[in-house]
């Protein structure tokens, strides 16, 4: 590093990480939900395999907070409370009705416009990454990137196909778009640290980040002749530690093994 | 280091014979993991190069790694480290692990992307250039599920991983 780190600075370094690593690791739990009741075998295969990437995009994030003092990696996925976690709305929305173990009724198209927002969204953030002033994030985010390149191409295909479909299909994702994007209000938000976050020059401004996004989102809508959505002002703020309870109960199922012996070796 | 006349070159032949714990027909070196060896006075520092960011076999390799070198006479210390500069890409593999891989019955990861993002492999078992992917997503996160038309076989290739794409 040839920037000295002064608290300040360093501050503006830990929200950003915990924003991150908080958002792929429920996004990552979410799709871990739904093991074993994708439509078909291959898809099985490749939604765990992106979810297993995006747990380890998480780890990486959470291993530059122990780096940095915050606490082993494992307990701060696994122990902090709804109040501390940064991550966006979207993502700790459930899956559907019901539970993955009892009478899952989960949507696919919800699950595909989730995912293929989600993952845009990610990727606007993970190239706007690769400029940060603090070494180590430019170092992860170039990592993750070359991985999230199939993510995209995924869900891509997914969003595509099921918005051209059938009547029935293109109908059923204009209604998942809408509910994904009534959530989406914080997902390019930094809450109320962005100034602080853009000072320290570690990510550009929403703004621009915003920007990227609909560049990257604007052939695929083009191409299903769908308008591009209009993200809202955010009814929560997930990144200020604003949360529903469905976040809650998220952790309490991760964390269940994880808190039943602390001391574990795993 | 001229104390214990240990040598970089000695650790090199050790981590040469650490396998990828689901591969055993490639090392870690034919991978392209080991970045860097230090040895000072019996203290070995290896920095390794994580392959896919959720791959649950890179604690063991870790392990591994540290259970290999400890066995060398004069090495008072191993420490393991992963780095993520430089990123790890597939054609950091070497021509022995390309080797290696197809003779596990894995196609080598491409060298390039064509121009539209797309990439192509030949059949690890018939070297046939007529075959199709079926998944880009395999049993484990480093490999994609092909099927070569010509031989009729199923069989996985390494996914490429460039920082261009
Ligand atoms: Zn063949």
């Amino acid at each position: 590093m040839t920037n000295e780190i002064t608290p300040e600075y360093k501050k503006a370094v830990l929200t950003v990480l915990y924003q991150l690593a908080d958002d792929d690791y429920l996004f990552s739990y979410r799709g871990s939900e739904w093991l074993g009741l994708a439509p078909h075998i291959e898809e099985d295969v490749a939604f765990s395999s992106i979810t297993q990437d995006t747990m380890g995009h998480a780890k990486l994030y959470y291993t530059l907070l122990e780096e940095l003092g915050e606490g082993s990696a494992d307990s701060l996925a696994q122990l902090r409370p709804k109040e501390e976690r940064c991550n966006s709305l979207l993502v700790e929305r459930p899956n559907g009705e019901g539970y993955y173990k009892e009478a899952p009724n989960y949507d696919w198209g919800y699950a595909v416009a989730r995912n293929y927002i989600y993952t845009t969204a990610k990727k606007a953030k993970i190239d706007a990454l690769k400029a940060s002033s603090y070494a180590p994030i430019r170092e992860v985010a170039v990592k993750i990137s070359t991985e999230l390149y199939y993510h995209q191409m995924h869900w891509t295909t997914w969003f595509t196909q099921l918005c051209t479909a059938t009547e029935e299909s293109r109908s059923r994702m204009m209604k998942a778009l809408q509910e994904v994007i009534k959530d989406a209000g914080d997902l390019l938000s930094f809450g109320k640290s962005v100034k602080h976050i853009t000072a320290c020059e570690l990510i550009e401004s929403e703004v621009a980040i915003k920007e990227r996004w609909l560049a990257i989102v604007t052939p695929t809508f083009e191409a299903v002749e769908i308008a591009i959505p209009v993200l809202p002002d955010p009814i929560i703020n997930g990144r200020d530690g604003q949360h529903t309870d469905d976040l809650t109960s998220a952790i309490e199922t991760m964390s269940e093994v994880y808190r039943s012996d602390l001391a574990a070796s795993w | 280091m001229a104390t214990t006349g240990l040598h970089e070159a000695h650790i090199y032949e050790v981590l040469d014979a650490v396998k990828d714990p689901e591969i055993d027909t490639v090392s870690i070196i034919d991978l392209g993991m080991i970045e860097r060896v230090q040895v000072n006075d019996g203290h070995i520092r290896i920095e390794v190069l994580p392959t896919f960011s959720g791959c649950p076999a890179l604690t063991i390799i870790q392990q591994n790694i540290k259970k290999a070198v400890e066995q060398l006479d004069g090495v008072r210390e191993v420490s393991v480290v992963f780095i993520n500069h430089p990123t790890w890409t597939s054609d950091r593999v070497t021509e022995k692990g390309r080797e290696g891989l197809k003779k596990f019955g894995i196609a080598p990861p491409p060298r390039f992307l064509k121009e539209d993002g797309s990439w192509h492999v030949d059949c690890p078992y018939c070297g046939s250039t007529y075959v199709t992917l079926e998944n880009i997503f395999g049993p484990t996160a480093c490999r994609s599920i092909l099927y070569c038309k010509s031989c009729k076989n199923p069989f996985e290739a390494m996914k490429i991983i460039s920082t261009s794409m």
